[in-house]
């Protein structure tokens, strides 16, 4: 498994990823907050009232962008948890892990701004069913990633342990997905994804999507920073953390690092077979 | 289309809906910056540390050579 043969596999060595995420994460914040911005404005200042629910139906755009989020993180944190339990690739861990917090936080939001929506035009902040209660389990899958991640004293028992549940738990994003059609539903179906089109004004489809994708670069960011700390934390003797921590990790240290990790991984697999 | 900033506010009725939507949606985001932040600084103040020591571990093996 030669890092030249197949390029991505340079960045399983976190000293090749740390130095790519520090170049990344500055203009994926800024095209967040861009994003964001023009979601809000357009959202807000262009689209106008809803017929049937009045302005209320602003509430959407993050709801909407929110619960996709936490969907997709999920099978994102099922994968890398996937290749982490075939390959045991640590990069994929740390990956794994440093996604489940905002896939929590996003997922909550979901339930969050889904209730102050419900509260004015269902007349509920809760009702138990099908897409709500599996949205629920969702979050108590992040969380139940979290917790069995930290709670053995060996971290490579705790993440295995954790990308097994996460891998286990990937049946509940399409049941999430699909439970409007499969059962009869209190929540409504999509509006943005239809064979027919997405029925809704161009504003507000506009507005949706710009904070979908603002969201999602959000995501991106603070995932990677987060999995950058991971990384560092988890090497603490190495050279090559110490010279990132003072922000001036030479190419040579990383090169050396990076061949570092392929041998260690590699005496690993040795040690297993 | 809103008729002056109170009208903004008042979200048609659904002030405390909507602004309660994205009030704690930007709170928590907030909050996520904020607590990753600090735990990157504690990171990088450690093995800060660990590199000071390490070099000033070095510079007394050659004090004593002189």
């Amino acid at each position: 498994m030669s890092s030249r043969s197949v390029p991505w596999l340079k960045f399983t060595a976190p000293a090749n990823f740390y130095a790519l995420a520090q170049r990344l994460t500055p203009w994926l914040w800024a095209g967040a907050a861009l994003l964001c911005l023009a979601a809000l404005y357009i959202g807000f200042f262009v689209a106008p009232a809803e017929a049937h629910q009045g302005e209320s139906y602003r509430i959407l755009y993050i709801h909407v962008a929110t619960a996709w989020m936490g969907m997709f993180l999920y099978l994102l944190m099922a994968l890398y948890g996937g290749i982490y339990l075939v390959w045991r690739i640590k990069m994929a861990d740390i990956m794994a892990r440093s996604i489940a917090p905002t896939g929590a936080l996003m997922t909550f939001l979901s339930l969050w701004t889904g209730a102050l929506w419900g509260a004015p035009t269902w007349g509920t902040f809760w009702v138990w069913d099908a897409r709500l209660t599996s949205t629920l389990v969702l979050l108590f899958l992040f969380l139940g990633y979290i917790a069995l991640h930290g709670a053995a004293d060996d971290r490579e028992k705790g993440g295995r342990a954790a990308s097994l549940l996460a891998v286990i738990g990937a049946i509940n994003v399409p049941i999430i997905y699909f439970s409007v059609d499969w059962w009869y539903n209190l929540h409504q179906g999509s509006s943005v994804i239809r064979a027919d089109g997405p029925s809704m004004a161009p504003s507000m489809l506009t507005a949706m999507l710009l904070m979908i994708a603002g969201i999602w670069l959000y995501s991106a960011a603070v995932v990677l920073r987060r999995a950058q700390v991971e990384a560092l934390e988890r090497e603490p003797r190495s050279e090559w953390a110490q010279a990132a921590a003072a922000g001036r990790m030479t190419r040579t240290q990383r090169e050396l690092a990076a061949a570092e990790s392929v041998r260690e991984h590699t005496s690993q697999e040795e040690g297993q077979a | 289309m809103w008729d002056g900033i109170g009208d903004f506010l008042a979200m048609g009725g659904y002030a405390g809906y909507v602004w309660g939507s994205y009030g704690v949606t930007a709170a928590v985001l907030l909050l996520e910056g904020v607590l990753l932040g600090r735990r990157r600084r504690r990171a990088h103040a450690l093995l800060q540390r660990r590199t000071r020591r390490a070099a000033a571990g070095s510079q007394s093996k050659g004090g004593n050579e002189r």
